[in-house]
């Protein structure tokens, strides 16, 4: 799941500062789950705001809303009419939910209450960590399932460096080595060998470069009017 | 001021514990003040944020929670789930602009009829110290 969590009430307050009616926007999916933007969410926001407001003398009207996914066309079509009523909509999406509603609603100032964070899990209850960076080009058929990129601070591919320390790492004592459990799983399933193949540099194209990425599946596209043509 | 302001304070109580206290208490002639109005829970462990900021936008001056005695909840780790809430609401109360000790939580049993007495008693008096909840002004003033 996406990973985010709240800004503070001062943050999101300043943003609608200039504003008398907004609605709060949740999203039903990653953020429901990870307890940032679900429904429950958007009604301390809302309530928090108004209250904030109320004993500043400067009342806020926060009405709330939730749809399934902010990040379709389809789901953010729902508050098509409902959003025209307001000054600002605050959404309570990761950055794809924020800039989805933006791009849907040109007309509409769309604000962020969330810090989208990681792509991760519940490692307990209560506690959530990162585990992919999508960094495009996966190799977690040689590290054991387990993700050097997005849990080694140095994304060394081939490890541990000498910072490792019982299992834990150099940068915070609370995060676990990764290549530490990398060698800890081929130990326990009999596949040590293979880790002592020295791993070439990665090739980063597929990450952080070049802009915006793109996935194109020409056979899920809509065909055009001119290929219906007779 | 704090002479004539009679404060409103909604006691969220379970109903293995704290809400046989107060009926104990109510029961045996122990007063109590008026200010407290009682919401029977099935476990402190139902309380959420969201339900005791919904008491404060309503105009609440204070809000008391009362649970079982630490491990003594009758499912095991609710009393201590509401507790993390409160220390939780503490933190947003001050981002509003509300004193965090106008929300406090008691962890008693349902023979405690005095202490809950008391305790009820003493919040009361801490709410009481700190004047009516400027939420309270705003719903009467401008209809919020």
């Amino acid at each position: 799941m996406i990973v985010a969590e709240r800004k503070t009430l001062e943050a999101i307050a300043g943003m609608v500062a200039g504003s008398r009616k907004v609605l709060a926007v949740g999203c039903g999916t990653c953020v429901t789950v990870c307890f940032s933007g679900g429904r429950q969410e958007v009604a301390a926001l809302a309530a928090s705001l108004r209250m904030k407001r109320g004993i500043e003398g400067k009342p806020l009207a926060v009405d709330e809303a939730m749809v399934q996914r902010q990040c379709e066309w389809e789901y953010v079509d729902t508050l098509a009419e409902q959003v025209k009523n307001y000054d600002a909509v605050i959404s309570l999406g990761c950055g794809v939910g924020v800039q989805t509603l933006a791009e849907r609603f040109p007309a509409l100032r769309v604000l962020p209450a969330l810090n989208t964070l990681f792509m991760g899990l519940p490692s307990e209850q209560g506690v959530w960590e990162e585990r992919c960076q999508a960094c495009g080009n996966c190799i977690l058929d040689k590290t054991g399932g387990i993700c050097p990129v997005s849990r080694c601070a140095k994304q060394l591919f081939n490890g541990p460096c000498g910072g490792s320390q019982n299992g834990r790492c150099e940068v915070d004592a609370s995060i676990p080595c990764a290549w530490h459990k990398i060698w800890e799983r081929a130990e326990a399933m009999g596949t040590v060998e293979a880790l002592m193949e020295i791993e070439p540099p990665k090739d980063w194209s597929t990450s952080r470069d070049g802009g915006l990425r793109r996935m194109v599946r020409q056979d899920l596209r809509s065909p055009s009017e001119e290929e219906g043509k007779e | 001021m704090s002479e004539s302001f009679q404060p409103e304070v909604i006691a969220f109580c379970c109903r293995h514990c704290a809400y046989a206290a107060a009926d104990l208490a109510g029961g045996s002639r122990q007063a109590y003040p008026t200010a407290i109005k009682i919401v029977e829970l099935p476990c402190t462990g139902r309380i959420d944020v969201v339900t005791l900021l919904h008491a404060f936008e309503q105009g609440a001056d204070g809000v008391l929670v009362a649970g079982c005695l630490k491990g003594k909840c009758h499912y095991l780790k609710g009393n201590l789930y509401a507790q993390q809430r409160l220390d939780y609401l503490g933190r947003v109360l001050t981002e509003i602009g509300l004193e965090p000790e106008r929300a406090r939580m008691i962890n008693i049993s349902a023979a405690m009829a005095t202490q809950f007495a008391q305790l009820a008693t003493q919040h009361v008096e801490t709410v009481r110290a700190l004047g009516p909840s400027p939420l309270a002004r705003v719903k009467e003033g401008e209809g919020v």
